[in-house]
């Protein structure tokens, strides 16, 4: 017994993890994660490189400060958004109210501001409403263990039908000039939108905490083994309901952005971003299954969506053909990295299935 | 084995970027535009390129109104770039606004989804020397100049007129079925009907406002629900070509609603006909916008020219509709295309726009 125990081991590489696709589908086994995550952000500095390689050939005016003025100041607020909804389809999860907050906490601002309440405590008001939201969301995500599909689906309907309530039409008292001009001039001495450079800080400190803390390693625990995780004395319920927290508080907080930037709240502000926000996340390499993806990706795909739009409407590509585009690369950043792992799990059985007459 | 895994993690890098550069490559089109020179004289100048950024570019009314402006621009040497998104939202034309800017346009003709929304990117346009010419649905932004379709209080009180005189009543319970609920110009027709109601109609009751998005599928949601929740109705406004469309449509599928509700508002004669000459609707309004876009785009050529300017007063000449005079002052000017006409059985055959 012990000798032919002894001859498959030695022909196998000493403690391996057995072969074969993780619960999520994800296949961890072979090699560590972050290597074969590094291929996909890889893969998209290449593509915008391409892009702007395309653009500049394209449009004459499209390697110039301005552009990267107005791809920061159009794709500010959806970047900062997609930084939570990062963390939260980590997880596993995912929040569809993302944008319809974004709306709600804007238009809770604009009426206050409008009815005489001083422009800094209309700002924390609409912080509270996103928590009070992302409250909602996190509740019955976590602690009901409802789809977070379908409870943020709702989230999205709920947020714009308040929204709607409290701001009927736009508003129309301008807002102080100097957070009026958020959306007119660039931070001073750079070419950088505020909301642009809110976003940078905003990533720089998701990704200390989701590549360089305990909790961060925990979010990726939970996305791919949430029982493991949940034994191994990770507080998953207490996290994702958190997470949703977290959400709704920078959703609120990009909604103040917004509204700054366009000098108007109304109901209807970002109606339909949160398909673009899901699309730069999962664009950006981060699994739809969760445990796998990095700020880096996130970064560079929102330089990619930001850039190409410019360059398409330089160009004058109609918008029609834009949102097809959108929506190829959405499938594009689903399929293909999925499609790989299905691919090397055949080819893991292939070889697992000749290796079997070697056993006893 | 580590070959393996190489292939394949590689695989669908170079598969992404390469579909990548085909989805490119595919809809990659021409571009280039020119810019107007900076001498001012008696005419107006060549080789203008004016950027019209309608409300989405797939509404009917102003894609003919957008064909009406490449009209008067070619008519003048120059061109136009119809750019937009496919929302009606500020945030959709924000972009076309930005790309009219590094493509130095002569001028922005724009239908504002949101009045204030579009300002501080307006103002960038403005101080890039782009001229801003507002139609269809205004902004509250300075020093533009707004090209309106007919006087907005004129609108107003004839479209409750009509629908009076067409339901033979003038007492009852009436709705209006809107586009979106931040459009200006939506609004600021909707104030001028409550007035008349109260000026004149003290027993006629407006129930409510339900908006449609000038999305067909959205518009015969709310009308179903304005159906349900309102079994009295009336009477039924709708300013707006893709909601009056819709409720036809509806109207004639259900005959015994089409009898108890009379239905009017802005239509497209185009769109209209067939439920005019049923009798499905007895008559609507409009004017023609292919003409509201081509003063707009003389407009906009005589103020980037230098041939006009924003002041009360000011004439230019616009072509085949003759000379009109701007009228305004600080900051709001206007021109104003002219009185609004009735279309029913007795002339819908002679318009096909």
């Amino acid at each position: 017994m012990s000798e032919t125990a002894t001859t498959p081991a030695a022909s196998r590489p000493a403690a391996t993890p057995p072969a074969g696709p993780s619960y999520t589908g994800v296949d961890t086994s072979r090699q560590p994660v972050w290597r074969g995550l590094l291929r996909w952000e890889a893969a998209l500095v290449v593509v915008l490189i391409a892009v702007l390689v395309f653009g500049s050939v394209e449009s004459d005016t499209f390697l110039s400060s301005t552009t990267f003025f107005f791809t920061g100041l159009n794709m500010g607020e959806i970047a900062i958004m997609a930084l939570p909804l990062l963390l939260i389809v980590m997880i596993g999860e995912i929040d569809l109210s993302v944008a319809s907050m974004l709306g709600l906490a804007g238009a809770v601002m604009g009426t206050l501001y409008e009815h005489g309440t001083p422009i800094a405590l209309a700002m924390l008001a609409a912080l509270v409403v996103g928590a009070a939201g992302g409250s909602l969301m996190g509740l019955l995500v976590a602690r009901t263990g409802l789809p977070s599909i379908a409870v943020t689906i709702g989230g999205l309907t709920l947020f714009r039908g308040i929204a709607e309530i409290i701001l009927p039409n736009p508003t129309a008292k301008t807002f102080p000039t100097g957070l009026a001009n958020l959306g007119v001039l660039p931070i001073p001495g750079t070419q950088l939108a505020w909301s642009a450079g809110c976003f940078i800080v905003l990533a720089i400190v998701t990704a200390i905490v989701l590549h360089a803390t305990p909790l961060g390693r925990s979010l990726i625990a939970i996305g791919l083994q949430p029982e493991a995780a949940e034994f191994s004395g990770i507080r998953v319920k207490r996290i994702t309901f958190w997470l949703y927290v977290l959400s709704g508080v920078v959703c609120a907080f990009a909604g103040i952005l917004f509204t700054l930037k366009n000098s108007s709240a109304s109901y209807g502000a970002g109606s339909g971003l949160e398909l673009t926000v899901v699309a730069i996340v999962l664009f950006g390499g981060v699994s739809i299954f969760g445990g796998r993806g990095t700020v880096l990706g996130v970064v560079l795909s929102v330089l990619i969506v930001g850039a190409l739009q410019q360059a398409l409407t330089q160009i004058q590509v109609p918008a029609e053909v834009q949102n097809i585009i959108t929506g190829a690369l959405l499938l594009i950043s689903v399929v293909v990295p999925n499609a790989a792992d299905t691919v090397s799990r055949l080819r893991a059985r292939a070889r697992r299935t000749s290796a079997e007459p070697a056993r006893a | 084995m580590t070959r393996f895994r190489g292939t394949g993690r590689r695989l669908p890098a170079v598969i992404g970027v390469a579909v990548v550069a085909t989805v490119l490559a595919a809809c990659s089109s021409g571009g280039g535009s020119s810019s107007s020179s900076s001498a001012s004289g008696s005419t107006v100048k060549k080789n203008l390129t004016v950027y019209y950024i309608p409300k989405d570019t797939q509404n009917p009314y102003e894609v003919l109104a957008d064909k009406g402006g490449q009209t008067a621009l070619q008519e003048l040497g120059g061109k136009v770039v119809v750019s937009s998104g496919t929302a009606d939202t500020a945030a959709a034309q924000i972009p076309s606004i930005q790309a009219a800017i590094q493509a130095h346009a002569a001028a922005i003709v724009v239908a504002g989804n949101d009045p204030s929304a579009l300002c501080p990117s307006l103002q960038q346009a403005q101080a890039a020397g782009v001229k801003v010419v507002a139609f269809d649905s205004d902004v509250t932004c300075p020093n533009h100049l707004f090209i309106n379709q007919a006087d907005t209080k004129e609108i107003g009180t004839s479209e409750v007129d009509l629908l009076v005189k067409q339901m033979g009543t003038d007492s009852g319970e009436i709705a209006i079925l809107s586009a979106a609920a931040s459009a200006t110009n939506q609004n600021a027709w909707i104030a001028a009907m409550k007035e008349q109601i109260k000026a004149k109609y003290p027993n006629l009751k407006l129930d409510t406002i339900v908006y449609g998005n000038d999305d067909p599928a959205t518009s015969l949601t709310v009308l179903q629900g304005l159906l349900s929740a309102y079994p009295n109705l009336k009477g039924i406004i709708s300013p707006t070509t893709v909601g009056i469309s819709t409720a036809a449509q509806y109207f004639s599928t259900h005959k015994d609603v089409a009898k108890r509700i009379t239905l009017t508002g802005l239509g497209l004669p185009s769109q209209m006909k067939s439920y005019v000459k049923d009798g499905t609707v007895k008559g609507f309004e409009l004017w023609n916008p292919s003409d509201l876009g081509y003063l707009a785009g003389y407009a906009a050529a005589n103020l980037a020219s230098g041939t006009t300017a924003l002041k009360d007063g000011a004439t230019f000449k616009a072509g085949k509709l003759g000379s009109y005079t701007i009228k305004g002052d600080s900051g709001a000017f206007s021109v104003v295309l002219g009185p609004p006409t009735v279309f029913d059985k007795s002339n819908i055959d002679q318009f096909n726009f």
